[in-house]
């Protein structure tokens, strides 16, 4: 048996690793740095839509905002002075490792706060053991409105909107521009997100248009790549409009195949997470799609200071103009800069504790590139805002794909009233909603 | 004093120290140990088949339904206790085991793990597609209590850390005993030479299909426990490449001994973490290196070591 | 009966592309019993590979004839400078290991390729579209056929056809044959297996390369297109019979058709249907349609 030895070796390699890392982080400044975990894709599929974008969306917000050289109210140095200092983790591999490495970010690395995930089972899975470690988190991606509806969170925010209000707006856009719509159909993945939104779409159709009626259903699996039997269904289809909830590779893939087959000559796609493709499609993404991305982001940004800043920050730096992620990744940064600074002035003087900071998140309201963010629900802790739709134009001249006949629909349209089961609301159709 | 009674001493005093230390380790290590020990117990399942020359890379469904019997009991019923959940979690990865295992156990080599891979992912499947259960997010398994104790804080993890331990130890003397048996000693000879052992007058089939059920209980309670720990249950638990993650720790520790299995755990967990938080974007090609690296220079496993020191020492003396 | 043609012709697009997969797989399998996970780091090599020979090709504004052979040499080179790399530097010193430690041998390959992918290509994807948009298309009725898609199914059908023939005919494939049925009778004849190893690795190593070349048009070359191809191409290739070049033919169809089918008819299913027909076609026939008689020792 060889247990013993090569346990107390193993113990004694990760005490010393521990320690290496302690002492790797001293303090260089005089006022030790706000620590920040930043998790999300670094590997996997979804590393190059998602993950990489938001890392360089944290990397020069945070940079801009240690040199105070945000717009205002941003301009203050760091987070109230002080500088901050983040560590990127990845976000790929099963639910416990994602666990695991929370645990390590929160009591090994003793991070002020974590501020990512991206799918919402990482969301899901962190939540508890947030709450258990009483560790401050911010979502900035993840779509899922569970996070909030199955129980009251403390110490968990999200900032963004969560996926409801894509699909609703999508079926009011699509409402708007086809009055008469009679038949329609969707193509998304069989997985947790596919599945949300095709019922989230579905079902907010129902409301609005009862007469129309849905034709194909296709749901093929994650990553599948071939669509060329999907393409025939639907070639054979009369529908007017496909909603589609496909992102990255898949979508790309989908365009490029349906393309060659002339799908988009028959029925327009209607993309919820289209925007973040555009860049690289160019002509090859057909005229007339309707583009969502997410929230009011990247083409479909309200044109204010913030939004401007943002864009030319990063596309000086990244070669290319910032996607949804990055926006989400730069308003979840923001909105902890102003809960942290509001708790700190409360208190007066040095660094506010968690439940401070906790404290002063809940229900406040801050601008971001996005617009307005109201964190309005899941008792202040889940965040709303405006959003937006428009249609895809390629544009020769500047060989760049542009948005046009962007319409706007406001946060209380869109999205759930407070106290409200995303779910419930679109099926008894959508009481409340002020447009 | 015997070799086997040397190494059950030894490992029993392995195991008093291991859980002894815990609450002096840093909480973080008690949590990656937890989820390490508990992976281990799928592992010692398949250290029970591959002494057999056989190589599941479908152990994953076993796995999930351990996890998924825990996180359904909890959302369905009002049982909480941390005992009958998981012994609820070994049955029903034991049944399905055994239904599988009427024909899993006619195969052998690639094919049969090409089998087994493919009954997980109809597994897999069939959670993605059930969306009252979340689909692919999953959903949260609530916290266990241990005879009405409701552990809180700190001890929380304490507690499943140490039944944790408390699971791995007692299926670590079990399967030592199994392998002495006749049961147990037949695994070499039928993997070196199954019609001898058929002329023996022994079924393999049915010796396989027995090994198959042990391996899936096994593969059950590893499940469940994580279910605890992890306290979220999710379809990719039944992936391929979870099991081939099981494969990879198996290989790493070595067929050896029953101990090798939850020190190749342990430091299959250590070196992921360790990977992940040095260079974020490129661990997996720390994992394959070290795996690669083992295959070639220990080809037994780590648990091979402790026999090499041994042999140098007695040569010595 | 429009359902039906397009289930047919669907399910050939879709067969096509497995057969191309898999067949460099099952002939590895075939002749030295490694069940190569590195198969999927060979197709998504040859579809980086061929997105970057697209990109040096068209940009200089080269006719689009040419563009698409040479993104499948580029491919196939590639392919056969890791395949060598593979080989020579690791596979050979397991060769007569336990055929699992093989396969996790080739799995640990596959996870360091993966990194190196993202070393040589960075994170973001690719796409190679241009031959596909250059072939055009037709019209059959309502439905609207790609022409590229139609050469794939020519180019699996000479794929398939050339190698029986080269198998069958040629010096080279019926040396191959005897080390397939027998590996020690034919070394003990005089046959160099450890040549016949090399020289076989290398071009499953160019087939894995030449499937992603050929998908890369159809398809945004991203992280992670191995992993997805890896577990369908090890099905396809269960099914046929490892190490079965009709087999993976035949397997490809069942489930290219299958597939098309239950897209066309219960879209539901489709997220079921390889791994169905895999536990099918196994519980009746647990070696393959395809599979060879195996000699048992006593």
């Amino acid at each position: 048996m060889d247990i013993r030895w090569s346990l107390v070796a193993s113990v004694a390699l990760s005490l010393a690793y521990t320690g290496g890392a302690s002492a790797q982080q001293a303090p260089a400044a005089d006022a030790p740095p706000v620590k920040l975990g930043i998790v999300t894709f670094l590997s996997g599929p979804a590393a190059s839509p998602f993950g990489v974008p938001s890392r360089n969306g944290a990397e020069i917000v945070i940079e801009a905002l240690n040199a105070g050289k945000a717009p205002a109210p941003y301009n203050t140095v760091g987070f109230g002075g002080t500088k901050i200092e983040a560590k990127y983790v990845d976000e790929a591999g099963s639910t416990a490792q994602v666990v695991t490495e929370f645990r390590n970010l929160v009591q090994r690395d003793k991070m002020d706060a974590v501020v990512g995930y991206i799918s919402s089972g990482s969301c899901l899975a962190v939540t508890p053991v947030a709450e258990e470690l009483q560790a401050l988190t911010v979502y900035f991606d993840c779509g899922t409105p569970r996070i909030f509806e199955e129980k009251a969170r403390k110490y968990v925010f999200r900032p963004p909107p969560h996926a409801t209000m894509d699909n609703t707006a999508a079926a009011r856009f699509l409402l708007a521009k086809k009055k008469d719509i009679k038949l329609l159909s969707g193509i998304n993945q069989n997985y947790a997100w596919g599945q949300d939104s095709w019922r989230d779409f579905v079902g907010a159709m129902k409301a609005l248009a009862p007469k129309a009626a849905v034709d194909k259903e296709l749901m093929p699996k994650l990553f599948a790549g071939e669509y060329g039997a999907e393409i025939s269904t639907l070639l054979t289809s009369k529908s007017e409009a496909l909603h589609t909830s496909f992102w990255d590779g898949d979508l790309e893939s989908f365009v490029y195949q349906s393309q060659a087959r002339g799908l988009s000559r028959r029925m327009p796609i209607l993309g919820t997470a289209v925007e973040s493709v555009i860049w690289r499609l160019k002509d090859k993404l057909p005229d007339g799609t309707i583009v969502g991305a997410r929230g009011a982001n990247g083409p479909l940004a309200p044109d204010n200071a913030y939004s401007r800043w943002f864009k030319q920050i990063y596309t000086e730096r990244y070669n290319s103009p910032p996607n949804y992620p990055a926006y989400q990744m730069a308003l979840s940064l923001l909105g902890l800069k102003v809960a942290w600074e509001s708790a700190q002035k409360k208190k007066g003087s040095g660094k506010p504790t968690t439940d401070e900071v906790v404290a002063s998140f809940e229900g406040i309201s801050f601008d971001a590139p996005s617009g307005l963010v109201r964190m309005a629900l899941g008792n202040g802790h889940q965040g709303i805002q405006d959003t937006a739709y428009g249609i895809y134009k390629f544009n020769k001249q500047k060989n760049e794909g542009e948005v046009v006949d962007i319409m706007r629909f406001p946060a209380e349209c869109v999205n759930p009233p407070a106290g409200q089961n995303a779910d419930d609301w679109i099926r008894d159709g959508m009481k409340g909603a002020k447009c | 004093m015997t070799m086997p009674a040397r190494s059950s001493l030894l490992g029993a005093l392995a195991f008093i120290a291991v859980a002894a230390v815990a609450p002096w380790m840093p909480p973080w290590l008690v949590s990656l140990a937890t989820i390490a020990f508990a992976n281990a117990l799928v592992v010692l399942g398949l250290i029970i088949l591959w002494r057999t020359g056989l190589v599941p890379f479908g152990q994953a469904l076993f796995y999930a339904i351990g996890a998924y019997a825990v996180a359904l009991i909890g959302r369905y019923t009002s049982v909480r206790d941390v005992f009958v959940v998981i012994l609820a979690g070994a049955i029903f990865a034991g049944i399905a085991a055994y239904l599988v295992g009427f024909l899993l156990a006619r195969y052998r080599e690639i094919f049969f793990a090409m089998l087994s891979l493919a009954m997980s992912m109809i597994l897999y499947g069939i959670l993605v597609k059930t969306e009252t259960l979340g689909s692919t997010d999953g959903f949260h398994v609530e916290a266990g209590t241990f005879f009405g104790y409701r552990p809180q804080g700190v001890w929380l993890n304490l507690s499943i850390y140490w039944l944790v331990l408390g699971f791995s130890a007692v299926m670590a003397w079990l399967v030592s005993l199994y392998f002495r048996s006749v049961a147990g000693s037949l695994s070499n000879p039928i993997r070196d030479n199954e019609i001898r052992v058929e002329f023996l007058g022994i079924s393999v089939d049915r010796l396989i299909h027995l090994k198959l059920v042990v391996s899936g209980i096994l593969a059950g309670i590893g499940g469940a426990l994580a279910a605890l720990a992890v306290q979220h249950v999710d379809p990719a638990m039944a992936y391929w490449t979870t099991s081939g993650g099981f494969v990879f720790v198996t290989i790493l520790a070595g067929a050896g001994s029953v101990g090798a299995a939850f020190v190749g755990s342990l430091v299959f967990e250590l070196v992921r973490s360790i990977a992940i938080d040095l260079v974020p974007g490129e661990w997996q090609m720390i994992l394959g290196t070290v795996l690669l690296l083992t295959i070639l220079f220990l080809p037994e496993g780590l648990g091979s070591l402790y026999g090499r020191l041994r042999r140098r020492k007695d040569a010595a003396s | 009966m429009l359902t039906a043609f397009a289930i047919v012709t669907d399910g050939l697009v879709y067969a096509a592309y497995l057969f191309l997969v898999a067949v460099g797989l099952t002939l590895i399998f075939g002749v030295m019993k490694i069940l190569n996970v590195t198969h999927g780091s060979f197709y998504a090599f040859g579809a980086y590979g061929a997105a970057t020979a697209a990109g040096i090709w068209f940009d200089r504004g080269l006719p689009d004839a040419g563009g698409f052979l040479f993104m499948a040499l580029f491919a196939m080179a590639i392919g056969l400078l890791i395949g060598i790399i593979i080989e020579r530097g690791t596979l050979r010193f397991v060769y007569g290991r336990d055929e699992v430690v093989v396969v996790l041998v080739t799995y640990a390959i596959f996870l360091i390729l993966e990194d190196v992918i993202v070393l040589i290509w960075g994170p973001r994807s690719y796409a190679a579209y241009q031959p596909m948009v250059a072939a055009g298309s037709i019209d059959v009725g309502d439905l609207t056929l790609s022409i590229y898609d139609i050469g794939l199914v020519v180019l699996a059908g000479v794929v398939a056809a050339a190698g029986r023939w080269a198998l069958k005919y040629t010096r080279y494939g019926r040396l191959l044959t005897v080390v397939i049925f027998d590996r020690e009778t034919a070394a003990a004849y005089g046959i160099n297996v450890t040549v016949v190893y090399t020289v076989t690795f290398l071009i499953g190593a160019m087939l894995g390369a030449l499937g992603g070349a050929v998908m890369a048009p159809k398809i945004s070359v991203t992280l992670g297109i191995g992993v997805e191809v890896i577990v369908l191409a090890f099905a396809v290739v269960a099914i046929g019979g490892m190490g079965s070049v009709e087999g993976a033919l035949i397997g490809a169809l069942i489930v290219g058709i299958s597939r098309a089918a239950a897209v066309h008819l219960v879209p539901q299913l489709e997220l079921f249907v390889i791994y169905a027909v895999m536990a099918l076609v196994l519980g009746f026939r647990p070696y393959g349609l395809f599979s060879q008689v195996q000699p048992r020792k006593i």
